[in-house]
């Protein structure tokens, strides 16, 4: 094994397990908190530039530029009808649903002054308000550490008017979510805390030009907020020290399925695949040749067969190169007693089960997509199809408001590329048994 | 001025426009389903697909994107043909199969697009989505397996008329339209949900199987239901108007119409006067024309005649009708049934000054005694337009639900002499002021003088802004008005001279037991309160049935065409006054209507010019002082005149909607 490790003395989420108190003097005692008044009399466009000299991109998906997003974030206030000025808001993500995904969950629980810090050092950096914090409905304990966090933060005044003492007021609220995945999307987020039906809205306009309530808003990922202090802290050099060029910084990654040792674990970037499930997760069930592929970026990314991923670096490039993403580093490992078709064929179940519903092609497509990929499981259905179905995944992709169109879209294109002959095998099988079409059913 | 190529082409487009707006301008046709000109932008249909660059290398839904300096926009290259087909196939793949017993056939936008843009097969062969129908009440019929959720039914609830009702539940592929709690959609403007749904899912229920469109002889008119002149076009199978849909005028009703306008076209084939009747001894009979005009001639009335002029007639009727009455002496002439006796010395103070498109522009707006959504459902939606460019509205009266936030001064018509200082700064601040009078106020004794002292007192005429209106119900009101139909103490001092002979055009909201000296004679059509009281009836044409010119409340000269012919003997009105007048010796000057309409215009002219009528400003000095409740005239919007009486569809609405009873559905 080549690759440099991460070392525990360069952790950022250092309480990730819960092994000590998430309270407000034991998060102090881990370095929480400490001179944050110092880090704010740097100055708004010192910060934001320091956050792009690190190189974070943003950890919710896309991989955005984190620094370069804040850059947006209009400098002068913008004018209302009246001539008043509208203030700006963080609005940070915390709505984790994507299948995989269960890395902001822990920060949430166990490490929220880090996620409370960082909310006001983004929130100060790029001149807003306040900062909402959206919080996944089904996240019932974390919401209420998050809360009894909050209130500790403005106790010790940290939070509210003059906050940590650097003469920039500032409010945190939590919001919590009822539970749907298309509220992830930002604007969809958006449009679920002014207390509407959560649907994506058009861009433009973006966000950073008119969001949560027509002012100029920034979203961002739970862990992307949370590394900000530990970054102005330590400098971006040091942050940029790990991964790739273009990918640089520690990640939360969150190996499940059939690893030995699910965990999720804070590792350098770009890390290669083979090691990280060596180290962290005590290798794959029934050894390495018993791998058949893997999901390395949560649900909605195309998954990397077996031979593919072993040496790929888990990284934005890295995999976006074999095809897939690194999303949010949600790696889902199947071996070879997967029925792949069928989990893939779950998968699409989710997609047509959180489709919003708004705009056509994903509304239709997922639910025609699904419905096709049970045909798939066991072979009901002719050749021809498969090439429907792919066909009818390119019609979704691209054409949709928001990029749940996409994401339910690409698992079934990450399928067909790479096992398209499992599913030919299993439609020939079912001819040659000459067995009884079943009634399909909507497994509701 | 952004300059961008479409498909090659290079053209300017206006600042602010969308790019499907420039692709129009360039004469690209895009196929659309959510995107609809008088409604905020969905962008969610998916079907106006274009090729943008610069921009991401996928399709870009051209409703939703500005029009930016040298975009290149391509509307006809493979890439959008292929994602357009795409998102027709997903909306056909749900949509069912049953286009021969749906009533949009043949108007259809699903229909017409998958023409172009539909594949010959299906490739879905799995089970279609069926979906529950929701009640919307006793206009709008639903259908909602055909729905493709493109949601201009809820913006439309929402945006233009003002109730929260219609809403989507669920979400995905189980995403439905329904109406809050499956309650009827209460509000006066449901019936255009019907126009605005591109496929089958909203249809007429009064019309449901009626009448496919290529059936329809489509015919211009204007609509008598109030005095906006809401321009209409009748749609007729046979001697039958089955059905009116709005025109665009956006001087006027943009593209909307009240659902009365609408639907009180069943009440047109009801309870309609189709013969002559004579009253003897107490008891309506049958008889000729010859019979009636002979005992109108017996009573021989000379110079003791009078005409009343209803709500819903044609300036021809009413000034054939005056011509008569001149012809024998007498000018007892009246339009204001009710007893109303503003002072008319010039018709500026009367009028609807601002006009209707222009109560847009409005920052403040003072409602005097007017229940506006009642009486004129769309200038209601234009008040709503001024709220939404930032206007505040105050208003004198009863408490009313008007569908926006409106702060309510009291109920005392006094308030007009000392507005409260709220009201009162806002009104002085104001650029463009606006005062509403409403038919409710005008009857109250100095309300119309303390209005024009505000007029002065606040400046709401200036150069190019005249804030001072009056808000007309009957659409015969301005024009009746040009033409004379005015008694200086109103219809009282008819009554008080006791005539001879009453004519009434049609006029049905008369105190008639006032006139039990007169031979009543009732030209109408329809068999209402008017043709009870009446002593001689004379069968005459609806607004459908007769060419006619109608000018609004805000003094816009409009015709109306003939639809289809009178039933059974009843004539066209101002063919009735003539040939009476060659029986009672004053040969009318006019053989057909062409000669009436000339001599009508050659008395009025501005009657001879479409359009807007300038009354200048010229108010009078009027007593002052008015105190006391102001009552709103209308009771129940559903049933204000006798056509609307008469229909079944009108009573129903009235039936749910105002008085709030249960209908009971068939089991279907």
């Amino acid at each position: 094994m080549s690759f440099d490790f991460l070392a525990d003395k360069d952790r950022i989420f250092t309480n990730l397990y819960g092994f000590q108190d998430a309270g407000l003097k034991a998060a102090q005692k881990r370095g929480d908190w400490d001179k944050t008044k110092d880090i704010i009399k740097r100055g708004n466009d010192a910060i934001i530039e320091e956050m792009k000299a690190s190189g974070l991109r943003g950890r919710g998906g896309a991989g955005f530029p984190t620094g370069l997003k804040w850059s947006f974030m209009p400098k002068e206030a913008p004018k209302d009808k009246n001539g008043n000025p509208r203030p700006s808001f963080l609005v940070i993500n915390a709505d984790e649903s994507e299948p995989g995904s269960c890395k902001d969950r822990e920060i949430l629980r166990h490490d929220p002054h880090k996620l409370i810090e960082g909310a006001l050092i983004a929130g100060f950096a790029m001149r807003a308000r306040a900062a909402y914090i959206y919080i996944r409905g089904e996240y019932i304990q974390e919401a209420r550490v998050m809360e009894a966090a909050v209130a500790e933060a403005y106790d010790a005044g940290l939070l509210g008017k003059n906050a940590a003492k650097s003469g920039y007021d500032f409010d945190v609220f939590i919001h919590r979510g009822a539970g749907a995945y298309i509220c992830g999307e930002e604007t969809a987020m958006i449009e679920s805390l002014e207390g509407k039906k959560g649907q994506p809205r058009l861009k433009p306009p973006f966000p950073a030009g008119a969001g949560l309530y027509g002012c100029p808003t920034t979203v961002n990922n739970v862990e992307s907020i949370a590394v900000v202090p530990t970054i102005l802290r330590r400098g971006a050099s040091w942050f940029k020290s790990f991964g790739r060029d273009n990918n640089h910084g520690t990640k939360l990654f969150q190996i499940s399925g059939h690893v030995e040792k699910p965990c999720v674990v804070e590792e350098a970037m770009s890390i290669p695949f083979k090691d990280m499930i060596e180290k962290h997760c005590g290798g794959i069930t029934g050894g390495w040749d018993n791998l058949l592929a893997v999901i390395p970026g949560g649900s909605s990314v195309p998954l990397v067969p077996a031979a593919q991923i072993l040496d790929a670096p888990m990284d934005f490039d890295g995999l976006r190169d074999l095809g897939s993403g690194l999303g949010t580093a949600a790696v889902i490992v199947m071996d070879k007693s997967t029925d792949i078709v069928r989990a893939i064929s779950r998968l699409s179940y989710f997609y047509k089960h959180e489709s919003c519903g708004q705009c056509t092609p994903c509304r239709e497509g997922t639910g025609w997509m699904w419905r096709v990929m049970e045909k798939m499981r066991d072979g009901n259905a002719e050749i021809e199809d498969i090439d429907t179905l792919f066909e009818v995944t390119k019609q979704v992709e691209g054409h949709t408001i928001c990029a749940l169109g996409d994401a339910a879209a690409w698992p079934i294109q990450g399928l067909i590329r790479h096992f398209r002959p499992e599913m030919e095998r299993r439609i020939n099988d079912r001819k040659g048994t000459n067995a009884l079409p079943e009634t399909m059913e909507a497994a509701e | 001025m952004p300059k961008l190529t479409v498909d090659g082409v290079e053209l300017e487009v206006p600042q602010g426009a969308t790019v499907l707006q420039a692709a129009e301008l360039a004469g690209k046709e895009i196929p659309r389903f959510c995107y609809h000109e008088r409604l905020s932008i969905a962008g969610n249909c998916r079907m106006c697909l274009v090729e943008v660059k610069p921009g991401p290398p996928k399709p870009q839904a051209s409703c939703a994107l500005p029009a930016m300096e040298g975009q290149e926009i391509r509307t006809d290259s493979a890439m959008v043909k292929k994602a357009r087909e795409g998102v027709m196939e997903f909306l056909l793949i749900n949509h069912p199969l049953d286009c021969p017993i749906c009533d949009q056939g043949g108007e259809c936008d699903l229909q017409d697009q998958s023409i172009a843009y539909g594949k010959g097969g299906s490739r879905f062969e799995e089970n279609k989505r069926a979906v529950t129908e929701k009640y919307m009440g006793p206009i709008v019929k639903t259908v909602m397996t055909r729905c493709i959720h493109c949601t201009r039914c809820i913006r439309f609830a929402e945006e233009v008329a003002g109730v929260e009702a219609i809403g989507a539940v669920g979400r995905g592929e189980n995403m439905q339209i329904t109406s809050y709690l499956e309650e009827a959609v209460n509000s006066e403007l449901s019936g255009n949900v019907v126009d605005l749904c591109p496929v089958g899912a909203l249809t007429s229920k009064p019309y449901a199987f009626e009448a496919r469109p290529w059936e329809l002889k489509n015919t211009l008119g204007i609509d008598v239901m109030d005095a906006v002149g809401s321009n209409v076009r009748f749609d007729a199978r046979g001697r039958e108007v089955l059905r009116i849909l709005p025109r665009i005028n956006d001087d006027v009703n943009e593209e909307w119409i009240s659902d009365k306008t609408r639907h009180c076209v069943d009440g047109l084939m009801k309870r309609r006067l189709d013969k002559v009747y004579i009253r003897k001894d107490g008891k309506l009979t049958q008889a000729s024309w010859s019979e009636a005009f002979a005992a109108i001639k017996a009573v021989d009335a000379a110079d003791s005649v009078a005409a009343i002029a209803g709500d819903m007639v044609d300036c021809e009727t009413i000034y054939a009708a005056k011509a008569l009455l001149a012809s024998m002496g007498s000018a007892m002439l009246e339009g204001r049934q009710t007893g109303l006796d503003y002072d008319v010395s010039s018709l500026s103070a009367v009028n609807f000054n601002t006009g209707i498109a222009r109560t847009e522009e409005a920052d403040v707006i003072l409602l005097v005694g007017t229940n506006v959504r009642w009486e004129a459902p769309l200038v209601n939606t234009r008040i709503r337009k001024a709220i939404k460019n930032g206007a505040k509205i105050y208003a004198i009266g009863e408490e009313v639900d008007l569908t926006y936030g409106v702060t309510w001064l009291g109920n005392d018509a006094a308030l007009l002499a000392r507005l409260p200082k709220a009201a009162d700064d806002a009104l002085k601040n104001a650029q463009k002021p606006m005062l509403i009078i409403g038919g409710g106020a005008l009857s109250v004794k100095g309300a119309q003088g303390d209005a024009l002292a505000l007029a002065k007192k606040y400046k709401l005429v200036t150069d190019d802004w005249n804030g001072f209106n009056v808000l007309h119900m009957a659409a015969s009101r301005m024009g009746a008005l040009m033409l004379g139909y005015a008694q200086k103490g109103g219809i009282k001092d008819i009554i008080k001279a006791k005539p001879k002979l009453a004519f009434f055009l049609g006029a049905d909201e008369v105190d008639f037991t006032q006139f039990s000296d007169s031979l009543k004679v009732y030209i109408g059509h329809h068999g209402d309160k008017g043709a009870h009281a009446a002593d001689i009836i004379l069968p005459a044409a609806a607004y459908t049935e007769k060419n006619g010119t109608y000018v609004n409340l805000e003094g816009r000269v409009q015709r109306s065409d003939k639809a289809v012919y009178a039933p059974g003997d009843a004539r066209e009105d101002w063919s009735i006054l003539r040939a009476l007048s060659d029986v009672l010796g004053h040969k009318l000057p006019f053989d057909d209507f062409a000669a009436c309409r000339a001599a009508m215009i050659a008395e009025v002219p501005p009657l001879g010019d479409i359009g807007v009528v300038s009354f200048g400003w010229d108010a009078p000095k009027l007593e002052a002082g008015a105190k006391g409740k102001i009552a709103y005239p209308i009771k129940d919007f559903y049933l204000t005149n006798p056509v609307a009486r008469a229909s079944e569809t009108m009573n129903r609405c009235s039936a749910e909607l105002i008085h709030g009873e249960e209908i009971l559905e068939a089991a279907e």
